[in-house]
């Protein structure tokens, strides 16, 4: 038996510059080196929140999908979801690191006061924000600001299929007007995002063409599952205080309506599917997921994503 | 116990990869989907996962007709009439003893 | 016009002698014995089934991963080992398995996988103790396989350990960061260790003696070494990584032996590995159960996919519905 065969287990023991682990998933903050200071004219508190809420949509998103995995069902349908998680991951990760920064921003400049990005019970020194683990792992349910959308348990795959392409539209849609966000950092998330998510469309729109045009059974299938996510469609179009405070960073969302509704009526008629006429999810008290009020479903999903984080808090991961 | 041998509902496609610096598509493996259009998604997920592969081809195995490598060789019967791959069965006596 | 392959099966199998005697590659559509193409679908399908299986065990903490950064890396290391299970499967097909028939297999345990899957993982410390001690026995299972006599097979070997190389690495990391942590994390690890080590060192299989196929295996080149050959290498690079960590092995009997040039290990419960590869091992029904549910609940998604290609197919060819064989509007 030779050594050689054997370098790579060998080389674990050494030290590397090595940074290619998988899918690019180094030891660098997302923001690494590039300039996080928020420009001049926007509100950095508006900025954080914002920021805040998209990273929402993507981490509670991306849980979904995660919790999808070795469930799938075909072994192809691993990788190309996994893929989609992981985007999904990355996406959140850059703009909850975008809102820490932007958290700390506020901070320096303002005289104290805390602003409406919760910075009561923060663990982050005076000026410096929470970093993206800190917002991910140690905010409670009403702190998080995700569309009821995204909480969503898909009960099929046709679900899975409908719920990713009603949420990779609409948020495809957002992104492409971010790219010309007057925040460079946005900006530049955004358009990596886009790319993502043009794909991610695509993905869905082909399997929801597939099950709707497939057999009777998967048929019937499809039409349930859009019936069922249709209710949760309105809230991602409603026009929000925290981009009104951002104009020409943000968009608004109601904008968005007319290119979403006509991919989406391009879908269901190749999908041979009718559009839902389903009434929208009330909101509580005239709130909703914007607003830090959600489904019973974020309960559990916070239970389980924080569990081992906040176990340790002293802990180093 | 029912012996019948199961078939697979999707087909076997075979993938050819052309990476960044490369002249010509190789064969890289294959993998199975409902269409050609699932495939090529699926390819671009299995087999360009670090970023390896620029242009991705993907053929049915049906749809190829291959020699037999050994063909100049007296031992084999010259035959371009039959598949790269051929799909049949190869049922696995249980006796097989283990590694 | 040649002679039919069929008519000189003496021929036939000096050729693939020879191959094998050589040292090169058979390649698909190559002669092969019976014996020879049933053992090695065996194999590769096995191997196969392990990859996919062992994505329940890691993939049971994706969601529970303590920072967003480790959830990344988890979700990725599972999903290489989709691929791989895919790339394997895609090499026992080129002996004319079909990927459905060896998943029908499996879930009837007519087939098996690595009985190290067979085991819980009950902390986070799993995780990086899966990268450390069961990708790092896998690898030195799987990088004598590179030079598997079977071509599709070595090939995907070598793809397969350039990617495990960074898993392994990536738990190992996450041990050392652990170790330099709090005291709860510290007690994990260890805990983890004495959970998975014994198991690490069944992954070799049994004992030499007890193994009676190993010469056969070695004469086709399909395999390269024995059980306890690599099961001693394990150990002797395991060692220091484990003394670099901080960690105990939990084993009193293992210590340098300089006579040999390697170190001694207590004895490994027998016992408890026969019964896990019978099927008794604390997690086989669940993890039989999980990816039999996965299949059997994604049927009716496969055929509606079929049946939208079938569909999709007649309308490009310009058939409609209704249509008479002669093409006349039905």
């Amino acid at each position: 038996m030779t050594d050689d065969e054997f370098t790579a287990y060998q080389a674990l023991a050494d030290e590397t510059d090595d940074h290619r682990w998988a899918f690019g998933t180094g030891f660098t903050d997302p923001l690494e080196g590039i300039d996080t200071s928020v420009p001049a004219g926007i509100s950095a508190d508006a900025l954080a929140a914002y920021c805040l809420m998209l990273g929402d949509d993507a981490l509670i998103y991306s849980h979904r999908l995660q919790q999808w995995m070795t469930r799938l069902p075909e072994l192809e349908e691993e990788t190309a979801v996994a893929n989609i998680a992981l985007d999904l991951l990355g996406q959140a990760r850059m703009l909850l690191a975008r809102a820490g920064r932007a958290e700390g921003a506020a901070l320096a400049g303002s005289t104290g006061l805390a602003g409406s990005t919760g910075l009561a019970g923060s663990t982050g020194l005076a000026g410096a924000g929470r970093d993206e683990d800190q917002l991910a792992f140690f905010r409670p349910e009403h702190e998080f600001r995700n569309v009821r959308l995204a909480e969503h348990a898909d009960a099929d795959f046709a679900e899975l299929a409908g719920r990713l392409l009603i949420f990779s539209a609409w948020r495809l849609a957002l992104f492409t007007r971010l790219q010309d966000s007057a925040d460079p950092v946005l900006a530049a998330i955004a358009a990596k995002g886009a790319k993502e998510l043009a794909y991610h469309r695509d993905y869905a729109a082909q399997w929801v063409v597939r099950l709707g045009d497939g057999t009777e059974l998967s048929h019937g299938r499809m039409q349930a599952a859009l019936d069922s996510l249709w209710p949760l469609v309105d809230e991602l179009f409603r026009t929000d205080t925290v981009a009104s405070d951002l104009p020409g960073v943000a968009a608004d969302p109601a904008g968005l309506r007319a290119e979403f509704d006509g991919v989406l009526a391009a879908v269901l008629a190749a999908a041979t599917l009718d559009q839902p006429d389903a009434a929208p999810l009330a909101q509580v008290a005239g709130k909703s997921g914007r607003d830090g009020v959600h489904t019973e479903a974020l309960g559990y999903i916070l239970a389980e994503m924080q569990s081992v984080a906040r176990a340790d808090p002293d802990a180093t991961w | 116990m029912d012996e019948t041998p199961v078939r697979s509902e999707w087909p076997l496609f075979e993938v050819f990869l052309r990476g960044k610096r490369g002249l010509n598509h190789v064969h890289v493996g294959s993998l199975h989907a409902a269409d050609p259009q699932m495939a090529l998604h699926h390819a671009r997920d299995l087999y360009t996962r670090r970023n390896e592969g620029v242009s991705i081809w993907v053929v049915a195995a049906a749809d190829i007709t291959a020699s037999s490598p050994d063909e100049k060789d007296p031992f084999f019967a010259p035959s371009g009439d039959k598949v790269y791959r051929h799909p049949t069965f190869y049922d696995i006596p249980d006796d097989v003893p283990h590694m | 016009m040649t002679a039919l392959a069929e008519d000189r099966p003496d021929e036939l199998e000096a050729h693939f002698d020879d191959t094998i005697a050589r040292d090169r590659r058979i390649e698909p559509r190559d002669w092969v014995p019976d014996r020879y193409r049933a053992t090695m679908i065996r194999q590769i399908a096995q191997h196969a089934h392990s990859e996919i299986i062992g994505m329940q065990p890691e993939g049971n903490w994706i969601t529970r991963a303590p920072s967003l950064r480790r959830k990344a890396v988890l979700i990725a290391k599972v999903q290489d080992e989709a691929g791989h299970g895919m790339y394997l499967y895609s090499a026992a097909e080129t002996l004319g398995a079909d990927r459905a028939d060896l998943t029908a297999k499996l879930v009837s345990g007519r087939q098996k996988y690595s009985s190290i899957f067979n085991y819980p993982t009950l902390t986070y410390a799993d995780v990086g103790v899966i990268g450390w001690l069961v990708d790092g026995a896998a690898i030195c299972n799987q990088v004598p396989l590179c030079r598997s006599s079977y071509g599709p097979y070595a090939r995907a070997m070598v793809r397969i350990c350039k990617e495990e190389s960074f898993h392994q690495r990536q738990g190992y990391e996450l041990l050392m960061t652990m170790m330099r942590g709090s005291a709860a994390q510290r007690a994990m690890v260890q805990d983890a260790t004495d959970r998975f080590w014994w198991p690490s060192l069944m992954m070799f299989g049994p004992p030499d003696d007890q193994s009676p196929n190993t010469a056969q295996s070695m004469a086709w080149g399909v395999k390269r070494h024995t059980n306890d050959e690599l099961r001693q290498r394990f150990v002797d690079m395991t060692v220091p990584q484990a003394g670099k960590l901080g960690v105990t092995l939990p084993d009193p009997d293992l210590s340098w032996n300089s006579e040999r040039g390697h170190y001694d290990f207590g004895a490994v419960d027998w016992d408890e590995f026969t019964a896990v590869v019978k099927g008794h091992g604390p997690c086989n029904a669940q993890r039989v159960a999980h990816r039999k549910g996965a299949h059997d609940d994604g049927a009716w998604v496969r055929e509606a996919a079929a049946a939208h290609a079938a569909k999709q197919a007649a309308r490009d060819a310009g058939i409609k519905p209704g249509d008479t064989l002669d093409g006349e509007a039905g």
